[in-house]
């Protein structure tokens, strides 16, 4: 037997590993993701009050902090046992669709588009943002000028692009003034142009990309993702009941489990340790482990919703549904579905900027801790991001636990990783190419590997072949 | 005129600070034309070169890796800069100094696990007890504070690097925000 062990940007990065056995024929036995880093938050807040969790989970990820602001307000505010006022909750809708489109332009164009712009073989050293910019300027600045409207209206709502301290407890720290929002407004058209002109660009694209979505990562499995009453997209949820609470999908859609509180998750969703990862799989309780496995994020969430809610987003699901049918079973449509969902969080924005509660001033209720525990959910970029807090009579931390949103695809990458090797590696021969397309296969999930490895996308590799004894037979890697 | 041979490192931080650094924009460009990016989370390279300018290094040395690395990055570069409270202070990470590094894990793989229980011992690097800033295990040449540091500080800080002048950040920097 042997192991072919891809080493990632990780050892220098600290992040993530790769292992792939076979057998002493060649063929491919199993492949695992490794998660290399641990941070300890969910024990290093406690005795902390619990209003400082958003702040320092913000800290998780660079990221997406607004993912942990949103998801930690959230369960302050369960703590408190209050609903926040309505102008709050539009205005932390409207920062969270920022962060939609900065992130996932962050992977589609940053990270992800040099594979398909370049090609998975070519060469390594111009396959980035920076040979991007030298052979396909006008996409390489499409996407930093897309990530970078989204970071401008992060900053002008909430004061800062990175590790705002606006979204809070109770709601957010100040009202969005009619300069800003006009300010928001008069940019819409432009990023929505980007949006739109990506997609057309990328619809052809996907012609040439059929091999990609037969085998990287496409296989039945349960989906889950948060919902909304009328059945449309959900990213944040509200006050209203059964909304942004969770729900199960099988892989044929049909919906298994719905109407999950918060508060219950614990019910549904087990968190088994991978001995050799940092990063546990969260499995499907009544399934087991890891009989249980189900996806998240963008492929997930529109497979389960019905339709989006904006004009240009479900002509776009529509057409996509169209082509590849109701329910996308390949993790490669996340591209797809990320575009699909960056028009959506435009359009979206521009709908509620547009309501007039948007400029009131009641943005933020007071109160102490009344519960003992509190749980925030909402989807973040990546997919369903859950944060549960536990407090002792003073309102300080006992305890937390917290599942970001890459964890719930554990099984699932491992899966797919191993169809992806079955498909390109056969025999001890390796090529850089099969390496770039197991890069591929875990840049089609935009992992936030403990929430952060994938900030470059790139992995950079060197892949040992160790024969049964330990000995090197190949080493591979990439080199300037 | 030969191009500055600049590199991120990225250790234990939460990468705000390397988002920070995206966050120039379009300045990117023009930066571009002056550096070679020989090493970073942005460039396939897995070797970390000789003769490096200028890193900038994210995060706290929280694993054995982070320390292996880190010194094999001093001994290869001229201007070292902790890049951000992380890796200038510790900052976040090392929060967990105030527990015993057992029961952190304990918390993670046991309390908050409901199968396999028991924290993972392999493929991952062995975490140090005591989080730790870059400069209690090397010289730092530069601080530059901030919870990330500002998109225009980080410019600022290149601008004068590649105008061949030691950045002057006292009227420029503090922690946190
Ligand atoms: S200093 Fe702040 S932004 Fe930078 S890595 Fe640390 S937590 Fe993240």
């Amino acid at each position: 037997m042997q192991t072919i062990r891809i080493d990632g940007i990780t050892r220098i990065e600290g992040h993530g590993r790769i292992t792939i056995q076979l057998d002493d024929h060649g063929v491919v036995e199993d492949a695992h993701l490794h998660v290399l880093q641990f941070r300890g938050f969910e024990k290093l807040c406690e005795g902390r009050p619990f209003y400082e969790m958003p702040s320092i989970t913000a800290r998780i990820c660079g990221i997406c902090p607004v993912s942990h602001l949103l998801a930690g307000a959230k369960a302050c505010d369960a703590i408190m046992g209050l609903r926040i006022p309505e102008a709050a909750e539009m205005l932390r809708r409207i920062v969270h669709l920022a962060q939609i489109t900065q992130s996932h332009a962050l992977s589609f164009f940053h990270l992800s588009s040099p594979d398909f712009l370049m090609g998975w073989d070519s060469d390594p050293r111009e396959r980035n943002l920076l040979g991007l910019v030298d052979k396909h300027p006008d996409l390489a600045l499409s996407g930093i000028r897309l990530r970078k409207w989204g970071q401008q209206v992060i900053d002008l709502v909430g004061g800062r692009r990175i590790h705002n301290p606006w979204i809070v407890q109770g709601g957010v720290a100040s009202p969005l003034t009619m300069a800003k929002r006009d300010e928001i407004l008069s940019g819409i058209p432009d990023a929505l142009a980007i949006a739109l002109r990506t997609l057309i660009f990328f619809k052809h694209m996907m012609e040439k990309l059929g091999e990609e979505t037969e085998v990287f990562g496409n296989f039945r499995s349960m989906f889950m993702a948060i919902g909304r009453e009328d059945g449309n997209l959900c990213l944040y949820g509200s006050r209203r009941r059964h909304e942004g609470w969770l729900r199960f999908a099988d892989a044929d859609g049909n919906i298994v489990a719905d109407n999950i509180h918060p508060r219950d998750y614990q019910e549904y969703i087990g968190e088994a340790v991978d001995s050799a990862s940092y990063m546990k799989a969260p499995y499907y309780k009544p399934l087991g482990y890891p009989a249980g496995m189900y996806r998240v994020g963008p492929a997930a969430r529109l497979n389960m919703c019905r339709q989006c809610g904006t004009p240009h987003a479900d002509k776009a699901l529509n057409e996509f549904r169209h082509m590849y049918g109701n329910i996308s079973l390949s993790s490669f449509h996340n591209h797809y579905a990320r575009l699909i969902e960056i028009i959506f969080a435009i359009e979206r924005m521009e709908q509620i900027l547009e309501m007039p509660i948007i400029l009131t001033d009641d943005v933020r209720a007071e109160a102490k801790a009344n519960e003992a525990e509190g749980v925030g959910i909402i989807e973040a970029p990546r997919g369903t991001l859950i944060h549960h807090y536990k407090v002792d009579g003073d309102g300080m931390m006992t305890g937390a636990n917290l599942i970001v949103a890459t964890a719930h695809n554990t099984l699932a990458m491992n899966h797919g990783l191993k169809q992806v090797a079955e498909n390109y590696i056969s025999g001890h021969e390796v090529t850089e190419g099969m390496l770039n397309r197991m890069e591929g296969l875990i840049r089609s999930f935009d992992p936030c590997l403990s929430c952060a490895t994938h900030a470059d996308g790139t992995m950079d590799l060197i892949v040992d072949v160790v024969d049964s004894e330990g000995q090197l037979q190949q080493r591979l890697a990439r080199r300037r | 005129m030969d191009k500055a041979r600049i590199a991120t490192l990225w250790l234990d931080g939460c990468s705000g600070c390397h988002m920070s650094l995206l966050d120039i924009d379009e300045r990117l460009l023009d930066i571009a034309s002056a550096i070679e990016l020989v090493f970073s989370p942005l460039v396939d390279n897995k070797e970390f070169p000789e003769n490096v300018d200028l890193t900038l290094v994210e995060g706290a040395l929280a694993n054995e890796e982070d320390i292996e690395k880190i010194k094999m990055v001093r001994a290869r570069t001229k201007l070292l800069v902790a890049l951000g409270d992380c890796a200038v202070t510790g900052n976040v990470p090392a929060m967990r100094n105030n527990f015993v590094l057992a029961d952190v894990l304990h918390r993670g793989y046991v309390d908050n696990a409901t199968a396999n229980c028991g924290p993972p011992v392999h493929e991952v690097p062995q975490l140090e007890p005591k989080v730790i800033p870059l400069h209690e295990l090397v010289a730092v040449d530069l601080f530059v504070p901030g919870c990330p540091p500002s998109a225009d500080l980080i410019f600022f800080v290149l601008s004068e690097v590649l105008a061949g002048r030691i950045p002057d950040l006292s009227t420029r920097s503090h922690f946190g925000n």
